[in-house]
């Protein structure tokens, strides 16, 4: 098991007038290589519970182990845990900062002391990771570039430290539907490339539904739910009752049978359910000829 | 006068340095907005939506053409106070726009500015958290508040002001799903008080529930009729970068298959209807 997560508590502002639990008793297992969807409504402690990922945040208690280290004992360097597990903060574009975009890329390979030759490989491979072309990009400033391109070149920062673990904090959030579907191919590609164990947060259910294999549910700094797409979103009326959405095709379906339509509960994406409401009106259809 | 905003071939031009030629971001654009209607303006980055947007409430003058907001025309610098009273704008990132340590000061600091007295300000302020449904948040700080509820508040900052329109910059994009509701509620409701809005936005889905959809394009309007009309171009509108609304792509897809939908369907709760009414 690649991260073990177990009986986690985070507390904000111990002691204080505000303070609050903001993880409490969380635990799941993440195997190499899956794609993980974390979803919640604001405040329920996803960014709490990612930044303990890669141990930004130190738990109150609990055990966050990674290929069976506890990264929370306080032995391990943690130099070592952010190199293996690389975090995509939201708007990642905002943390641009160098002159070129080749020297933006090369600052997270920089500092983990490679050699000039290793870093210049990397800075390459990982441009072209995420979609661009480091020869016509590599020596122009990121400031000059769209807003969906300056975004993949803050996650090909990232993506340059060569993490087994990338998490993904609202890749996609602020933008426009063409980007949107861009930065989701990347991510697929860099998933499929090197095996790269994947965990995105994000408040896009239809994204969710369609690239994961296993949702972790939170709801007041509790994990209330963890399953495959199907099994999270068959429980129509409980995601909702957390203040969350639903898949735009389950939301349909969970619509009409709330209206006494007799659909499927297993509908995630627009194919099942092009295919659902066209056996239900062609059956009205029928119904109406006869 | 119906048209509360009119903008005639307008372009405008980003200078860049010297050696470079200026970026167009706008290319003869002509547009009318009827008083008290509700716009929804969508296209991809760089379309030129944003500039359009400045453009309105004087944050930006034209390189070539005029924009009149009720008739003054934006590059009149003494009717500028006029022009951003008429025309309130509220952007994308919520931690943006508060400027103070309490939730009512912050509603107070747009009036405070018009020179308005203390007690309308008093009356303003209360009347416009009300609408946005954060009275009883008042004496919060607005850093404890939620996305949807900071920029519930940005928009009461707006409102005090007693706009005639209100242009929001992708208020919504910043938001989890709750949030985004919350707010296009209050968008709505702004609307049917008689409000003008102008709504900049990367969902389609908060655009179809506008009375008009202007689809932008490098500069250009590429599209511009009710949702029905323009999302009917579903084909056309993905080649620009952009999607169309899940239920019209749908309906479209059932369409195809030979089953009778009506054009006129858009948004989710409409198709919910059509189909139920029929299987009854």
């Amino acid at each position: 098991m690649q991260i073990q997560v177990k009986n986690l508590y985070h507390i904000y502002s111990e002691g204080m007038p505000y303070e609050s639990v903001s993880l409490e008793d969380v635990s799941f297992e993440i195997e190499k290589g899956e794609f993980v969807g974390v979803i919640g409504h604001t405040g329920s402690g996803k960014s709490t519970l990612i930044q303990h990922l890669n141990g930004l945040l130190k738990p109150k208690s609990g055990q966050i182990l990674i290929d069976g280290i506890d990264i929370t004992s306080g032995e391990v360097k943690m130099s070592d845990i952010r190199r293996r597990i690389g975090l995509v903060f939201q708007y990642p574009e905002y943390q641009l900062f160098e002159e070129t975009v080749h020297k933006d890329v090369a600052f997270g390979p920089m500092n983990l002391g490679l050699s000039q030759e290793e870093i210049d490989i990397r800075v390459k491979k990982a441009i072209e990771l995420v979609g661009l072309n480091y020869d016509e990009i590599g020596q122009r400033s990121p400031f000059e570039l769209s807003g969906g391109q300056k975004r993949r070149i803050a996650i090909a920062g990232v993506i340059a430290m060569e993490p087994e673990i990338l998490i993904l904090d609202e890749p996609i959030a602020g933008l426009d539907p063409k980007s949107h579907a861009d930065i989701l191919e990347m991510i697929k590609v860099i998933h499929s490339v090197n095996n790269t164990t994947i965990i995105i947060v994000s408040h896009n259910m239809g994204d969710i539904a369609r690239l994961t294999n296993k949702i972790l549910v939170l709801d007041s700094g509790k994990l209330v739910m963890v399953g495959t797409p199907a099994e999270v979103f068959s429980q129509a009326d409980y995601i909702e009752s957390l203040g969350l959405g639903l898949p735009p095709s389950a939301h349909l379906m969970n619509e009409l049978r709330k209206r006494g339509v007799p659909v499927s509960r297993d509908i995630l994406n627009i194919d099942e359910a092009e295919e659902e409401l066209y056996r239900l009106l062609k059956q009205i259809e029928g119904k109406i000829d006869a | 006068m119906n048209h509360i905003i009119s903008i005639e071939d307008l372009v405008f031009e980003y200078e860049r340095e010297e050696k470079l030629e200026p970026i167009k971001a706008l290319d003869h654009v002509s547009i009318k907005i009827d008083k008290g209607s509700f716009t929804a303006i969508i296209g991809s980055n760089g379309s030129g939506k944003s500039t359009l947007a400045k453009n309105i409430n004087a944050l930006l003058l034209p390189s070539s053409g005029v924009v009149y907001v009720k008739g003054f025309d934006t590059k009149d610098e003494t009717k500028l106070w006029e022009i951003r009273q008429t025309a309130g704008m509220v952007f994308q990132n919520p931690d943006n726009q508060l400027v103070s340590s309490i939730v009512e000061d912050d509603v107070a600091f747009g009036p405070e500015n018009l020179g308005i007295e203390p007690t309308e300000i008093r009356r303003r302020v209360d009347a416009s958290l009300y609408a946005v449904n954060m009275y009883e948040e008042r004496r919060k700080a607005p850093h404890l508040l939620s996305g949807g509820q900071k920029q519930r508040i940005a928009i009461a900052g707006v409102i005090a002001m007693k706009p005639e329109c209100i242009i929001l910059d992708e208020p919504t994009a910043m938001l989890d799903p709750q949030g985004r509701q919350e707010v296009m509620e209050i968008i709505e409701k702004l609307h049917n008080e008689g409000i003008t809005v102008l709504l900049i936005t990367h969902f389609m889905e908060e655009a179809a529930r506008a009375e008009r959809v202007i689809i932008m394009d490098e500069g250009h309007v590429a599209f511009d009729g009710t949702p029905a009309e323009v999302f009917a171009n579903a084909k056309k509108i993905k080649a620009l970068g952009l999607d169309v609304p899940f239920t019209v792509e749908i309906a479209d897809r059932l369409r195809s298959r030979g089953i009778d939908i009506p054009k006129d369907i858009i948004s989710m709760e409409e198709m919910v209807d059509y189909i139920a009414c029929r299987f009854k």
